[in-house]
Parts: structure tokens; C-alpha cells; sequence
């Protein structure tokens, strides 16, 4: 089957969906490439690096949509202005897509795709869960977004992110607000930290607060209760006015202080919230910095406006909707990367034959459009936070617990009980009825026990194979007792065992000390 | 000499032994333990020489001789590779030693008793005899599944418990009529079908046992050898011997004890043997569509050079590879370049306790970064990339978190709570307990497949360009 990797027409749009190397893993799994001329250019690669690797370089942009049987892509299908034609039109019937869809957004796109029976797999889509990790383009994408919120904010930015003192006088570090700690936000927080920021973050839901604090930056908590952000899927819901009043404060607060605001706060399926109102704009410190990361779906400022760098009040106000683009190597790495996993799932076999399990939740969560139809939006996903445990696999309630572990220490006082028993009846058995002699060796052998109980115990664990070679070395010591036999021997066969016994304990004396030696010989700092 | 001067002289070649033990706590004293042991030993020997008359010490020195320099000569060629299999060779010889002590302090006692003492001298014999012709054929089939010329899966007869038992029981009858009969002839008959009986013992007992239980079964052979020099002791009347077996004997018993704690296995289910042989129960990780994903050399190098802190999670399959040298290569790259490298060691990694240690040792890896399971599982969250070289069941999060697993409750070293882990691994087999490992399919695991000393040289030289 034949894979095409197009140009992207939209504006400013720097990635690609194919990379040399995952071109190169796609034609291991059995895949033919084709690759429009000029595709990986923006991204720097080249077309004689995919060519390389196996791909064939198209020129012609109609040839290469017609006859690819699977089109890669990043930005969803658009009128072509050169072409005059929609590029869905322009695809094979009954072909396969991977692209970014937006689906709740672009309904009449899904029904363009079924219309043209294009079984279309929107990236966006994909379920949050463990095992799709590797194909999260959103996730890859986003962190990349975040840190390159920091480089722009920097960029715009009139001082250090770092505190310095210098003999020109002290520089006070810079100080970095980051709302909603998603991935973007995350990364965000990271990169502003490394650059020596005073980094604060904010996010709704509780339970980020953890990996706030892990990336460097304090977390502003609002003190409010029981109310928790989290909603499915892992991401945020939408927050009860009182909350939202709360957190408005919290940032008009944030605002006079801070230098940097960077936003990334999102609802699925809901425009962004308006988080900084222009009224906070106009109390930042002049010179400061907002990036709205949310610009696209409307922003979490009032001022910014999608895809420009305005100025208000004298604060720079970045609405750039094209983050990943602007890091075109990188974000067409991640996202080659994480499309190569996608079909690397569609294609069980490695036959270059893509079959679409519809039982799988990830394929399911993913297919928008399935032959004519459109299987937008799929069942509702497990939620991730506290499931509730299956019937017949529940949990042993704390009775059972408790009753469990009494029982197993009744039994341990059972057995434990009749240890010391036997232990008594012994030793009253040999205290009664052993000669003198005997109880006098006796009590050498039973302190001397415990002396190697105390002694032993002591012993680092690096050393228990020199410990077990050491005493290898030193129970030979039976030697003793077959030299006196040895040399009180009465009759031959007497003395050809004591012979041998003494034969072989020596080895074990000689053979342990030796290699012992040579063992901690070995062991240095 | 006097009598009361070789006392003497045992009296100081017992704290020497104690003082060697002792020094073995620490890596700085370990050297000057090992001299005490060695001290302890040749003081004994001359007082002892000494001690006897003329007509015997030249066949005695001889055999010293000859002994010991057949010991040197084989302890100098070994490998540190085949430490496991000569350890146990050793407590063969202990064994075999105190049989032949045992049979001729029966036919030709050193001492007359009569009455109770000689009763009590009698199961001196019996059980010293028993434990030696144990240990030395348990030793014997340890060596040969640790080197390999026996196979070592575990060996399940049918019955094997009753047959076991019913050893013990026949040992327990045959020791009556050995006590009661006065006939020497009739004795040494009796010794030596209890010997055979025991020697079957011994072998079939290590014969159910499989490989990665060997840490346990080297140790409690070590613990029998020092029980057998004690019974010999015992039946001599000497206070040296019984010391020396003591400490040993105790010594081994610890050790088994550590390695079924590490195991979170009961001491008696080990011996009893046959483990890893019913993983039917067990959970299949890669059964619902998990994949593991693979790495190729290069990338793990490019992980490798970014990463702050790295851990190294050796296991068996490092010794099998012989990788050690290349994995302290890598170890001195990734230092040079300003890489927290560090070693975690499960107890029971490798086929003898403390085996890693010596192997990583013997590579020039410097003690320091060679970390204990408890001392490191708590960084692992904080750690960049994490290598398993060779180690299954040991890094198993099946035994953290799955209930139902059969090694479930097995202390392990939490390498998935790391950014990355990379497994090198020859093939997608389960480890020694047949237990499926659900770490290859965690979404920070990747597989780097293929022979660990082939992989590990592949990211030496990547790590060098």
C-alpha cells in the first residue's frame, strides 16, 4: 500500500508529517512512500534524505493526493487555492488520512470525508490512556508550545530571566506566571525555571500540584474546599462561579506582580476562559509580557488577538497560534514519531496493510469517519480518576482485612509458641540426662552460635561472596580432626580416609583464603 | 606441646576467626579479616602439628601441602564468573571431609567412652556423618547446575516430598539400630547404607531446586557444611572445631534467611524446590494488546548523554554475557561526562549472594556506586534513565502491584518509577519464575534486544563517537 506525504498548504505551516527515519520505519512495516517534492523542506529535510531512505519524490501535487492509498498530514484538509479543489476531493476514494481533524469543530468536513468513503483518523481524538502515550501528537505538540512560549515571552522581554549581581548594579530575577498546568503548561513552567525565572503556576485541579512543585515552580492554591477541576479524561472541567471569582482575584493579585504571564488554560469542546481581563492588562508593570496559548480557541486574555503580537498598556500581548510550527524540526520529529506508532497499530501484520479494529479503544477513540460513515464521537472513555472497583474483584472490606491478619498472627503465636516448647523439652533433655563433657562442649557450641549470629549479621551485603568463601575457608578447619586421626592411625584404611580428609580439607583452606583475597583485592573506592 | 598450650592456641585461633568475620562488615577491614582467618587457621594447624606424635606428621604435612597448593592453584585460575560453582565445590569438599572424619572416628576413636557419653558420642558420629554426605552431594549437583553440566530447571519427580521424607524416616530407623547394636561390623554397614541414603538425599534435593534459588541453596550448604565441622567437634571433643562450625553454620543460616526474605519466600518452600514451575496461574501482561516498544543502540546512547542520573540494574543475564568489563566501560564514559551513574543491587541478583558485587568489583567498578535495593529504591523516581541488564523477576512490577501474581510481596527494585527505562534483554522470555513482566510494557520501558555484552559494547563505542 502506498503512503503519501503531502506539502502543508496552510499558512505558515513549517511541519511535516514524515521524517526521514519514521519514512524509512514505514517502509519496514511494509509500506510504500511516496513524498511531495519541497514537503520536509520548511522542517529542514530534504528531499534527497527521504529519498535516501527508500521514499519516491512526487512532483506533482495532484498525482501524489490520487494515487496514495494513505495520506499523512498535519493540518487538517483545506481548499487548495492552487489547485482550485478541496484537498478531501482531491484524494483517492475508499483512501485512509491521518491528520489533525479538530471533529467536534469541523462537521462538514467529517461528512465531506464520508462522503468521499475516506476511513480518516483525527490525532486530536486520540484517548488519553497509558498505552497511547506514544502516539499523543497533542501531548508532543503542546510541550513543545510551552516551551516556546517561554523563548517568545524572553524575546519580548526587556531583562534577564535570571537574578543577577553584577558591578553594574543588581538585576532582580523575572517572574513567571503559568495558568493551567496541562502539558504546555508544564513544559512552560520548566523551560522559564531553567532560564532562572521565579516561577509561579496555576491550575484548577489539585492533583498537579505535585508535578508543579517537580518542575521548580510554586503552586498558587486557591483555598477553597472540596471543589476539584478534574474531569475526564484528564482534563479540566469547567469550574462554579464562586471558584471562578476566587480565582480571578488570585490573578488580578498575580498581575501586579509578575512579569510573565503565560495562559494555556482549555475546556474540551468549550472556547477558552477569559482568565486576564484587560483591566489586569493595564496593572502589569510596563514592559511585561503575556502569552496566550489558548489564542486560537479565543484566548485566556481579553486583548490578544490570534496569530499577532499586539501591544496594550504597554504590555506585549503574544497570540501566536503556530508555536509547534515556529520549532518545525523538532515538532515534525514528535510528530513523524507518533504517527509511525499509529500505523504501527494499524498494522499488526507488517504486511503495509492497514486494518482498522474497531474493538481497540485507541483505534475506536481515533476513527472519525469509517468508510461512509462517521463514527464521530466515540463511547464515552472510562474516567481515569477513582474508578470503582468491578464487582467480584472487590477489595477484601477491613473486616476481612483484620480478621486475615489475625488469624495469620494467631498462627505465627501458634508456631512461634511451639518452637519455644520443643526448645525447652531440648534443652531440659540434654540438662537432665547428658554427661558432664558433652554440656561442656555444649555451651561453647551455643555461645558460639550467637557470637556468629551478632557477628554475622554485621556483614555488608557487597561482601556475602567473601563471607561465604571466608567461612568455606575456615570450616575447613576439620583438617584438625583428620590430621589426629591421621597420625594415630592404627590400620591403613584408617589412615588412607584421615589421609584424604586431610587432603581435601587443605584445599579448601588454601583454595578460600586465596580467592577471598583475591576477591577484596579487586574491591576499591 | 603440652595439652594446655594447644588449648591455648585454639582459644586464639577461635577470636581470630570471630575477628574475621567481624572484619567483613566493612570493605575497608574486609582485607585484614580475610589475614585473620588466615592467622587463625596456620596457629591451629602448627599447634595441632605439635601436638602429635612424630610417626604421622610427615604424611601430615604432606597432605597439608599438596592440599592447600592444589586450593591456591585452582582459587588463582578461577574466573570471577565462576565464583558460584567453586564456592559450592568447596562445601563439597567440607562434606566429603567430614564423612571420612566421621567413618574413622568410628572405626578408630581418638577417645574410649563408654555409658551415656558413648550414646552421645555415637549420634555424634551418625549426624555429622549424615549432614557431611549431604552437603557433599547437594554441593556436588549445586556446582554442576551452576556451571551448567546439569540442567538447571528444577527436577519434579512425582512423590518427591514423600520420598524425601521417607529418606529421613528410614535415616531415623537405621540411626535406632546403629545405637543399639555393639557389633563394629554391623556399624560401619549401617554407616554406610545411612551415607548412601543421604548421598541420594543430597543429590535430589538439589536437584528440585532451579537456578535462581541457588543464592538460598549455596548458603544453606554453606550452613550445613559448618554444622557438619560442629558435629565432628562434637564427636572429637574439640572446642575449636565446634566454634568454627558454629560461626559458619550461622553464618550460612543468615545468609539463606536474607535471600528468602529478598525472595519474600518462606525458607522451607525454597528447599522443597520445584518453584517456577506452575506459572499457569500467573497473569499474562501481553495478552491484552500490550506491545513493548524497542529501542535501537543509538537512541539509548542519545538518552544516555542527556540524562542527569542514571542507575544500572544488573542481573544473572550480565554474568551469562560476561558483560561486566563493558558495563564499567560505560560506567567511566558516562562519569567523565559529569553522569550521576550509580549500581542497585537486588539481594538475590546473580546465582550467589553477593555475586554482582564481585563481578561489578572485578570490572573496576568503584564500590561506592554500588548501592544495596534498600538504599536505592527510593531515587529511582528521581532518576533520568535506568539500564536492566539481564534482570527480570527482579524489577518486576507485578510483585508491587498485581496481588495475584505468584511472586507478589517480593521486595524489587522500583525501576519503572524512573523517566525511562531501557531493558536489555536477548528475547521476550520470562524471567526464572515463568512470571510474565508487565515492566516491558510500561509506557517509559523500551526493549533494547539482543546479547547484553553485544548491546552494551554497541552504546561503549556509541558513547565513545
Amino acid at each position: 500500500m502506498k503512503i503519501g506525504i503531502p506539502k502543508e498548504i496552510f499558512t505558515d505551516e513549517r511541519r511535516v508529517a514524515a521524517t526521514p527515519p519514521s519514512v524509512h520505519k514505514l517502509i519496514n512495516l511494509g509500506y510504500e512512500v511516496t513524498v511531495e517534492t519541497g514537503a520536509g523542506e520548511a522542517a529542514h529535510y530534504r528531499d534527497e534524505a527521504y529519498e535516501a531512505v527508500g521514499a519516491t519524490i512526487a512532483v506533482d501535487t495532484r498525482s501524489l493526493w490520487s494515487d496514495a492509498d494513505f495520506i499523512l498530514k498535519v493540518r487538517a484538509p483545506m481548499l487548495n487555492p492552487a489547485l482550485g479543489k478541496h484537498e478531501a476531493d482531491l484524494m483517492k476514494e475508499g483512501a485512509f488520512l491521518v491528520s489533525y481533524i479538530w471533529p467536534a469543530q469541523n462537521p462538514e468536513l467529517l461528512e465531506k470525508l464520508a462522503a468521499r468513503k475516506i476511513t480518516t483518523f483525527a490525532i486530536d481524538s486520540l484517548p488519553r490512556i497509558s498505552r497511547a502515550q506514544k502516539m499523543d501528537a497533542l501531548s508532543a505538540m503542546a510541550n513543545i508550545a510551552g516551551y516556546r512560549a517561554v523563548v517568545e515571552a524572553a524575546n519580548h522581554f526587556g531583562r534577564f530571566f535570571t537574578g543577577q549581581v553584577t558591578a553594574a548594579g543588581k538585576v532582580p530575577p523575572a517572574k513567571v506566571m503559568v495558568i493551567g498546568a496541562g502539558v504546555a503548561g508544564l513544559a512552560a513552567v520548566g523551560a522559564a525555571n531553567s532560564l532562572g525565572a521565579i516561577v509561579r503556576a496555576f491550575d484548577t485541579r489539585l492533583e498537579v500540584k505535585e508535578q508543579i512543585e517537580s518542575m521548580g515552580a510554586e503552586f498558587l492554591q486557591l483555598d477553597f474546599g472540596d471543589e476539584e477541576g478534574s474531569g475526564t479524561g484528564g482534563y479540566a472541567k469547567q469550574m462554579s462561579d464562586e471558584f471562578i471569582k476566587a480565582e480571578m482575584a488570585l490573578f488580578a493579585e498575580q498581575a501586579k506582580e509578575v512579569d510573565i504571564i503565560i495562559t494555556t488554560a482549555l475546556i474540551p469542546g468549550k472556547p477558552a476562559p477569559k482568565l486576564i481581563t484587560a483591566e489586569m492588562v493595564k496593572s502589569m508593570k510596563p514592559g511585561s509580557v503575556i502569552v496566550d496559548l489558548a489564542s486560537e480557541r479565543g484566548g485566556n486574555c481579553e486583548l490578544t488577538e490570534p496569530g499577532k503580537i499586539v501591544e496594550h498598556h504597554e504590555v506585549t500581548l503574544i497570540g501566536y497560534t503556530d508555536l509547534p510550527s515556529r520549532m518545525a524540526k523538532v515538532a515534525s520529529d514528535l510528530y513523524a514519531t507518533n504517527l509511525f506508532h499509529l500505523v504501527t497499530e494499524l498494522t499488526p501484520e507488517k504486511d503495509g496493510q492497514p486494518q482498522v479494529n474497531m474493538e481497540d479503544d485507541v483505534i475506536r477513540g481515533l476513527t472519525v469517519v469509517l468508510g461512509q460513515d462517521v463514527t464521530w464521537p466515540p463511547p464515552q472513555p472510562q474516567t481515569p480518576t477513582s474508578p470503582k472497583p468491578a464487582p467480584g474483584t472487590e477489595e477484601p472490606s477491613a473486616e476481612q482485612k483484620a480478621a486475615a491478619h489475625k488469624e495469620s498472627r494467631r498462627r505465627s503465636l501458634i508456631g512461634k509458641g511451639a518452637v519455644l516448647i520443643v526448645t525447652l523439652a531440648a534443652l531440659y533433655g540434654v540438662g537432665a540426662y547428658a554427661p558432664e563433657s558433652f554440656l561442656r562442649h555444649f555451651t561453647v557450641f551455643v555461645l558460639a552460635c550467637f557470637i556468629g549470629w551478632q557477628v554475622v549479621w554485621n556483614v555488608t551485603a557487597s561482601l556475602h561472596t567473601p563471607l561465604m568463601s571466608v567461612t568455606n575457608a575456615i570450616s575447613g578447619i576439620i583438617v584438625i580432626g583428620a590430621m589426629l586421626h591421621l597420625a594415630q592411625a592404627e590400620n591403613a584404611i584408617v589412615g588412607i580416609m584421615a589421609f584424604v580428609a586431610v587432603l581435601i580439607a587443605s584445599i579448601n583452606v588454601g583454595g578460600g583464603f586465596r580467592v577471598t583475597h583475591r576477591m577484596l583485592k579487586m574491591f576499591r573506592k | 606441646m603440652s595439652t594446655g598450650l594447644v588449648s591455648v592456641a585454639y582459644v586464639v585461633a577461635s577470636i581470630l576467626f570471630i575477628l574475621s568475620l567481624g572484619g567483613l562488615s566493612h570493605q575497608e577491614s574486609a582485607r585484614r579479616g580475610n589475614l585473620y582467618g588466615v592467622a587463625g587457621i596456620l596457629i591451629a594447624l602448627v599447634a595441632t602439628m605439635a601436638s602429635v606424635s612424630d610417626s604421622g606428621l610427615v604424611a601430615i604435612v604432606i597432605a597439608v601441602l599438596v592440599g592447600a597448593s592444589i586450593g591456591i592453584v585452582i582459587a588463582n585460575k578461577v574466573e570471577m564468573t565462576q565464583m558460584p560453582q567453586l564456592v559450592a565445590l568447596l562445601h563439597s569438599f567440607v562434606g566429603l571431609a567430614a564423612v571420612l572424619v566421621g567413618f574413622s572416628g568410628y572405626v578408630d576413636p581418638l577417645i574410649h567412652t563408654s555409658g551415656a557419653e558413648h550414646t552421645i558420642k555415637l549420634v555424634e558420629v551418625f549426624v555429622g556423618i549424615f549432614i557431611g554426605a549431604v552437603t557433599f552431594t547437594g554441593s556436588l549437583v549445586a556446582c554442576g547446575k551452576l556451571d551448567g553440566r546439569i540442567d538447571s530447571k528444577a527436577l519434579t519427580l512425582p512423590g518427591r516430598h514423600l520420598m524425601n521424607l521417607a529418606a529421613i524416616a528410614v535415616s531415623v530407623l537405621l540411626g535406632a539400630w546403629f545405637l543399639s547394636t555393639d557389633s563394629m561390623a554391623w556399624g560401619v554397614i549401617i554407616l554406610v547404607l545411612m551415607t548412601v541414603i543421604a548421598s541420594v538425599l543430597g543429590i535430589h534435593l538439589i536437584m528440585a531446586i532451579g537456578g535462581a534459588d541457588m543464592p538460598v541453596v549455596v548458603s544453606m550448604l554453606n550452613s550445613y557444611s559448618g554444622w557438619a565441622a560442629a558435629s565432628i567437634g562434637f564427636m572429637l571433643g574439640n572446642d575449636l572445631l565446634i566454634v568454627t562450625g558454629a560461626l559458619v553454620g550461622s553464618s550460612g543460616a543468615i545468609l539463606s534467611y536474607i535471600m528468602c526474605k529478598a525472595m519474600n519466600r518462606s525458607f522451607i518452600s525454597v528447599i522443597l524446590g520445584g518453584f517456577g514451575q506452575t506459572s499457569s496461574s500467573s497473569v499474562a501482561g501481553g495478552a491484552d494488546g500490550q506491545t513493548a516498544v524497542e529501542i535501537s543502540a543509538d537512541e539509548v546512547c542519545e538518552e544516555l548523554r542527556n540524562a542527569d542520573s542514571v542507575i544500572i540494574v544488573p542481573g544473572y543475564g550480565m554474568a551469562v554475557a560476561q558483560a561486566q568489563s563493558g558495563v564499567s566501560d560505560m560506567t567511566k564514559l558516562l562519569r567523565e561526562r559529569g553522569v550521576n551513574v550509580r549500581f542497585g543491587i537486588h539481594p538475590v541478583a546473580g546465582r550467589l549472594p553477593g555475586h554482582m558485587n564481585v563481578l561489578l568489583a572485578e570490572a573496576h567498578v568503584p564500590y561506592d556506586i554500588v548501592l544495596e535495593m534498600d538504599e536505592i529504591n527510593a531515587d529511582f523516581p528521581s532518576t533520568d534513565v535506568v539500564l536492566v541488564i539481564g534482570a527480570n523477576d527482579t524489577v518486576n512490577p507485578a510483585a508491587a502491584e498485581d496481588p495475584g501474581s505468584p511472586i507478589a510481596g517480593m521486595p524489587v527494585l522500583e525501576v519503572w518509577k524512573a523517566r525511562q527505562v531501557v531493558i536489555l534483554k536477548r528475547g521476550m522470555a520470562t524471567g526464572y519464575s515463568g512470571v510474565e513482566n508487565p515492566l516491558f510494557f510500561k509506557d517509559n520501558a523500551r526493549m533494547l534486544f539482543g546479547d547484553a555484552k553485544d548491546s552494551i559494547d554497541k552504546l561503549v563505542s556509541g558513547l565513545r563517537g
